[in-house]
């Protein structure tokens, strides 16, 4: 059996996730639309997964909105933001997944980029450089998919409403990881994803307080409080559900055996040659880290980590078709060598110790052995 | 206990929502928990990706051959209502240099009509047509509404409520003439009439999976690849789905939505005779009751379809009566509302027939037994609706209930 070790990718689904799901994947069926009882089955289990995801976001269950993933999420709040506020500026830091960089790319020019430090962090400074008088939606994502770095939400959050500006972070790499409080944090907007918590793919929230000015961008019915048109993917709601209360429950213990398993890897990491783990000074999730190999190629490192059967990745599996350095490594400053040899090893809770042996063994096998030929590779590319 | 509450629920809404197929669930379970071949299909690095995609791979081709069309003219989408958004405001965002007016009709589902009006905040002008009296369009009627800054045409293949198959073949062809997009919905249409759009002059088609007997978050848009269709994505992020519909691919929806359609092309045409004959059991069952009226064509109709007008009785109050019954006085995404349908008003029907209608959508696992014991249902509800409706005992005195002047309250 292979070993993984990208569940910041995505996660192996829930045996018990998957069993709540069964019963709305089923012979009995309803539209949660309709007014009889086979609608109103479904729509009941419906508003129950609000209710738990809502509880694992520190959020109130009618300010949960489902979408069919946290790219639809992030896509929803800025468009869906700008179509209130036509003549608004956004501001989104340069480390952003992707779904919310390109959406802000395509309303070029009224988007602004909020840069980071070295350690990959979002300081106010950033953040005052990058707002103007017409900023009023910022974008700040509370945990890097990539490096794991937390960021400190509060003092942005404290800025940005002082000067009138609402605040959105995309939480699909934090929630289930570490403690999410959508209440206690002040912001206006979160997004979540159900397949980054052991949920299944395909679904995902956005938490909406009512202050947000917001309309929907998928037009066609009223269903979830008006801003999201289209009949919901029941199994996958519930679903996202139960994985939300299993995250809540199991938060301290998932997150624990997370630690444990990145703090041997690191330690075993250190012992070989010409390794950098990328914001090693700033705090970060449990479960991940991200490091270079100097005079590797990442992709060619990848490739042979997988026929040891060992699945890990460069950094975000959706730019991991491109051979592009990581904009989040460049944002931080990395040079572009040592970014191309970026590996990212996300931990999850099926991970044992001897995955670690694994993949420590493998990696200075791949290291010490092919050094020189990879460093051949890497320069002919 | 009353004898209705203790039988077994009937349900007659399979265009609201079909069930799963066994098969399709067995299909998805391989990509769903310990024992299956998981991953990100987007991961290109490693194994664990490569299975999902060859698994994704798989599934485009069983929708693409269902519907007579390429694999690579498939992009998924979380569902029909994305499909239609993302086709009408794809394409009109995409040609708003070369004009700005837009044709559909009034009989049209909510994310079409929706979209437009969306279109039309933005400064586009759409013209809805207004279908016969049968539901179907008048092709002169279409043809004179077309203009020379005409971008887009979306016209629905089935209609959700009264089951009527538009001359789709047709108002391609004029659109083609005049190189004009043509969108069709085919929410509705897909695993229930045959397809074939190697040879339709259709540019973009919407398909759903929860129609088909398939999972709900997932659909599918076809987009003509010669001569290509363009049109502007409407989700960013990551460039999936070739650029046109960003977003982690849920690898088990996807499986599921390719195995429903494998087998809606297996046993499509013994499924329609099977459900035809239902149909009208169904109809023959009740028509000879007074005042009953059909809604739409029956001839240009698919087999699952039935919408009955029961004049002089009160719709809410029929489907309490009728509460053993899944059923739906209109389309599930409006049947909350108390309007009468749009769809029926759009027909030229008044709002008394129109909201004494009925939808009655029957599907793979509706037995004859069940249409036995529907009729029986009907006929007990509106005979004692009618007994107890003083319209009803003002019609059968004679009385023209039109030329009556009710007194405001």
């Amino acid at each position: 059996m292979a070993i993984y070790l990208d569940n910041n990718a995505t996660t192996l689904l829930d045996e018990n996730v998957l069993e709540a799901m069964l019963p709305y994947m089923g012979q009995v069926t309803g539209n949660p639309s309709s007014v009889h009882r086979f609608g109103r089955i479904q729509k009941d289990a419906i508003e129950q997964a609000r209710a738990s995801v809502a509880r694992l976001a520190g959020a109130r269950a009618e300010q949960v909105i489902f979408t069919s993933g946290g790219t639809e999420s992030n896509n929803l709040v800025l468009k869906g933001f700008r179509q209130q506020r036509p003549d608004s500026r956004i501001a989104v830091s340069a480390v952003e997944h992707l779904s919310m960089l390109e959406p802000a790319q395509n309303l070029h020019p009224a988007a602004d980029i909020i840069a980071v430090d070295e350690q990959g962090k979002v300081g106010l400074q950033h953040v005052e450089q990058a707002m103007t008088e017409q900023t009023e939606l910022l974008s700040v994502m509370t945990v890097n998919n990539e490096t794991g770095v937390i960021q400190e939400l509060s003092p942005v959050v404290e800025f940005a409403h002082e000067n009138n500006c609402f605040v959105h972070t995309d939480a699909s790499q934090a929630a289930g990881k570490i403690a999410v409080d959508f209440i206690a944090s002040g912001v206006d907007a979160m997004t979540l994803s159900a397949h980054k918590l052991y949920g299944p793919i395909g679904v995902g929230a956005l938490i909406v307080d009512k202050r947000l000015p917001i309309s929907k961008i998928q037009f066609g019915g009223s269903q979830e409080n008006n801003l999201r048109a289209g009949t919901e993917n029941v199994p996958g709601i519930v679903g996202f559900g139960k994985a939300a209360e299993l995250a809540l429950e199991s938060l301290q213990t998932r997150s624990e055996q997370a630690l444990e398993l990145r703090t041997a890897f690191e330690k075993g990491l250190k012992g070989l040659t010409s390794v950098s783990i990328f914001a090693e000074q700033a705090e970060r999730l449990p479960n991940t880290v991200q490091f270079g190999v100097d005079g590797f190629d990442g992709e060619t490192l990848l490739m042979q980590l997988d026929r040891k059967a060992i699945a890990v990745s460069s950094g975000s599996a959706c730019t991991s078709g491109k051979t592009e350095p990581s904009h989040v490594l460049n944002a931080m400053k990395v040079p572009t060598a040592l970014a191309n040899s970026a590996i990212r090893v996300s931990f999850g809770k099926n991970n044992t110790m001897s995955d670690v042996d694994a993949l420590l063994a493998a990696l200075t096998d791949i290291i010490e052995t092919n050094r020189h030929s990879s460093v051949m590779m890497a320069a002919s590319v | 206990m009353t004898e209705q509450a203790t039988e077994k629920p009937i349900y007659l809404d399979y265009s609201a929502t079909t069930p799963i197929d066994e098969r399709v669930v067995t299909e998805m379970l391989k990509y769903m928990g310990p024992e299956s071949s998981f991953g990100n299909p987007a991961s290109r690095s490693h194994s664990f990706g490569w299975e999902a995609e060859a698994a994704i791979e798989q599934a485009r081709k069983n929708i693409a051959d269902l519907v007579g069309a390429n694999p690579k003219e498939i992009i998924f989408t979380s569902g029909a209502t994305e499909s239609d958004n993302l086709a009408i405001k794809g394409v009109a965002h995409f040609n708003k240099k070369r004009g700005k007016h837009i044709v559909t009709c009034k009989t049209e589902h909510k994310a079409v009509l929706d979209s437009c009006r969306q279109l039309e905040r933005e400064g586009y002008e759409v013209t809805y047509l207004d279908p016969m009296e049968n539901g179907l369009i008048d092709l002169n009627e279409f043809e004179k509404a077309l203009r020379d800054d005409t971008t887009l045409v979306s016209i629905m293949h089935v209609n959700n409520e009264i089951g009527v198959i538009q001359d789709i073949e047709a108002i391609g062809k004029i659109c083609r003439e005049r190189k004009i997009v043509f969108h069709v919905d085919g929410a509705q249409s897909a695993g229930k009439v045959d397809i074939n759009l190697d040879e339709l002059p259709v540019d973009l088609m919407s398909f759903s999976a929860h129609k088909v007997y398939g999972p709900k978050g997932i659909g599918a848009l076809y987009v003509q690849r010669k001569p290509r269709v363009r049109l502007e994505a409407q989700m960013h992020g990551g460039g999936h789905e070739r650029g046109m519909r960003s977003g982690t691919l849920a690898t088990h929806q996807i499986v599921g939505m390719g195995e429903a359609f494998r087998i809606a092309k297996e046993e499509m045409a013994e499924e329609n005779a099977r459900l035809l004959k239902l149909r009208n059991k169904l109809y023959d069952g009740v028509k000879d009751m007074e005042e009953v009226y059909v809604n739409g064509d029956l001839d240009h109709r698919i087999a699952g379809n039935i919408n009955i007008s029961f004049n002089y009785v009160e719709g809410e109050s029929l489907l309490m009566a009728l509460s053993n019954l899944a059923i739906s006085s209109g389309s599930a995404c409006t049947s909350a509302s108390l309007e009468p349908s749009y769809v029926l008003r759009a027909l030229g029907r008044n709002d008394e027939l129109a909201h004494s209608s009925i939808r009655f959508t029957m599907g793979r696992y509706t037995t004859e037994e069940e249409v036995d014991r529907t009729i029986e249902h009907i006929r007990k509800a509106v005979d004692k609706l009618r007994e107890l409706s003083p319209l009803w005992d003002m019609y059968k005195d004679g009385i023209d209930l039109d030329s009556i002047e009710w007194a405001a309250h």
